[in-house]
């Protein structure tokens, strides 16, 4: 029975904190779908629903507010669409007031309105491009390099290896000015060379390749060696069919890393139609800082795709941070 | 193939090689040099030794964006230390779902920052925003929060009528609605990494513990914490690089401009940011990157000292 009890004490508190995790994400979602004239109001929280006056017969309905009712007269502002005031202190007959109230209204339009009030569709394939061009970069390389630490032996092999570690300690504010330097003396600014090139390199990639080719059995390599296979060839037709997971763990966090940077293609890339999602979204949020329905409709087509790729691979993904978190 | 060997480790290494000399190696060095340079967007205005590192002494806006962002890392790591060790221990009681309450913790942790920025921002906002719905709920008054400059022991002790001096009037409420959000955003991932240094701890212990009919509590302070150290000295110091690399939130939350309000909400990063592409002087931002950049380290010295001082 005190078993039982604790248990449920238990369910309830980790129930209560998860609301608190996922309450911003539930308020976004209602938020972006409720009418921008609602949401100014106030007074519907969650539920997306609509109450307010219009003249009766209005086409396109003419919002209207109530200040003061003499009877059959009265004193209304017009409003627009997103609940401004548009004409102060007007008198009406009190019989054309019309009260529409609906208990649910959902406003898919805001996502089209959302999208394209700036060129999201543009920002979108960008970051596709440069997040999956970054990926095969990185791919290549950690498969590589990883092979050479994991299964060769040669000089200054540790020492190299001690410079891949030392930096990834090296915070990204650190070298984002001089990188910029640097990127402007080659040319590379405002360029998606400039996005892609300089992560094609990820530590943490060659670390997890690393492990994995290690933990493959010796007797494998022996054997391919007497079969004349060349190191290339043994990396190409015997590692990497036996890497899939780890290659695919990889990817994901690749993938997830480059569609959420911010500062680096905030910095690198001037021009409006080379601005990838994150940078394009910063924009929308201080030009369209007044419609709160649509900064939440694009927030939330913004993290839809990695939302999707974390509930598919989420086993994974939760199964490698807790495994890579802690020091090897 | 004796000679191909010999040769071929470097060809494999090679591209990883060059491309992290080129774009972490190189820049780093650079950041160092320059730091000592007078240098604009037009390149450089001369060597000037310290000087950039002596204006940034007498600088207040530099001090100010250090100690809030000192403010920053002394409320994020601790909260976030306790509520994700709590979640981890009452995750490990259970088996039932225990994936589905993983997941929603671990879901801020994937989204972009600068979506869930908006989103905070939004629920902070002083009319319409959830935060202020949630404290009418409970009988609090609404707040300003992302545009009120006053401390939080500030405005907490005033309720009492006691008027605290400005040096103890603690991190202004924008700043604090930032570190709510950035204690939400982290929360997650460490309880996953809590979650496995539980797991790791052997049953023996508690089995034991029991039969000495040590009580759950007991049992958490004796066994659990003093053994799961390790982790907690991996999260503490993981935690404090990240938090203090701060930059979205204040860049998307706050302002215009970003900082605001009355500087209280203005991060080392977005300072270094700030300086060195708003105001063009990026000899002087280099340098108070070197600065950020010698914490970090200095951290990062003293983490791998107490881990071999700590170990159970």
């Amino acid at each position: 029975m005190g078993i039982k009890i604790g248990k449920a004490v238990i369910y309830i508190i980790l129930s209560v904190f998860g609301l608190f995790m996922i309450v911003p994400f539930i308020w976004m979602l209602s938020t972006s779908v409720m009418s921008q004239a609602e949401f100014n109001k106030g007074e519907s929280v969650f539920i997306p629903r609509e109450d307010y006056d219009i003249i009766s017969g209005s086409s396109p309905e003419q919002r209207i507010i109530v200040v003061k009712a003499f009877g059959d007269s009265s004193l209304v502002h017009f409003l627009n669409e997103e609940g401004k005031i548009t004409r102060e202190y007007v008198k009406i007959a009190s019989s054309i007031i019309q009260h529409i109230h609906k208990p649910i209204s959902i406003h898919w339009e805001n996502y089209v309105r959302a999208f394209n009030k700036v060129p999201f569709a543009r920002y979108f394939a960008n970051t596709l491009f440069v997040s999956f061009t970054s990926l095969l970069g990185v791919l290549i390389t950690s498969a590589l390099a990883a092979f050479a630490f994991a299964r060769m032996e040669f000089k200054g092999r540790e020492l190299i290896f001690l410079l891949f570690i030392s930096m990834v300690m090296v915070p990204e504010p650190i070298y984002l000015i001089s990188s910029y330097i640097l990127l402007d003396k080659l040319q590379w600014l405002d360029t998606y060379k400039g996005l892609i090139i300089p992560w094609f390199v990820n530590v943490f990639t060659v670390f997890l390749f690393r492990q994995h080719f290690k933990s493959l059995p010796k007797e494998l390599f022996d054997a391919a060696a007497i079969d004349g296979c060349s190191t290339f060839g043994m990396l190409r037709r015997i590692i990497l069919p036996l890497s899939k997971p780890v290659i695919a763990t990889a990817s994901i966090f690749s993938l997830i890393g480059s569609w959420n940077s911010f500062m680096w293609p905030l910095v690198m890339v001037d021009s409006p139609e080379k601005r990838l999602l994150q940078v394009g979204l910063s924009y929308f949020n201080s030009e369209a800082s007044s419609q709160t329905t649509l900064l939440m409709a694009a927030s939330t087509f913004s993290i839809l795709p990695i939302l999707i790729l974390f509930f598919l691979a989420q086993k994974q993904i939760i199964e490698s941070t807790a495994k890579t978190g802690l020091k090897d | 193939m004796k000679t191909r060997w010999k040769i071929s480790p470097y060809l494999y290494v090679l591209p990883a090689l060059a491309l992290l000399i080129a774009f972490r190696f190189v820049p780093i060095v650079m950041s160092f040099v320059i730091s000592f340079y007078k240098w604009t967007l037009h390149g450089t205005g001369g060597f000037i030794g310290l000087t950039n590192y002596i204006k940034l002494m007498h600088d207040p806006e530099f001090w100010q964006s250090m100690m809030n962002t000192v403010w920053l890392v002394v409320f994020v790591v601790p909260a976030s230390l306790i509520f994700s060790l709590i979640f981890a221990v009452l995750l490990n009681q259970i088996k039932a779902v225990r994936g589905f309450f993983r997941t929603i913790y671990f879901m801020p942790y994937v989204t972009s920052m600068v979506a869930v920025s908006i989103v905070w921002k939004i629920i902070f906002n002083e009319q319409t925003g959830l935060a202020n719905k949630f404290l009418a709920l409970i009988g609090i008054a609404p707040q300003k929060w992302l545009a009120e400059a006053r401390g939080i022991f500030d405005i907490f002790f005033s309720g009492f009528g006691i008027h605290l001096p400005n040096w103890a009037g603690g991190p202004s409420q924008a700043l604090f609605a930032i570190i709510i959000l950035t204690v939400w955003k982290g929360l997650g991932y460490n309880t996953i990494i809590y979650l496995t240094g539980l797991q790791n701890i052997a049953k023996d212990y508690y089995e034991a513990a029991e039969i000495d009919g040590a009580n759950k509590i007991k049992q958490f302070f004796k066994i659990t914490l003093p053994l799961v150290s390790p982790t907690t000295y991996y999260v503490l110091m993981m935690t404090t690089i990240v938090t203090f690399q701060a930059f979205s939130q204040v860049y998307l939350m706050t302002g215009p401009p970003p900082g605001g309000p009355l500087g209280t909400t203005n991060l080392i990063v977005y300072y270094i940011f700030n300086r060195g592409f708003d105001a063009q002087e990026m000899g002087y931002a280099s340098a108070a990157a070197l600065i950020l950049f010698i914490i970090i380290l200095g951290l990062t010295v003293i983490q791998n000292r107490l881990e071999k001082h700590v170990t159970y």
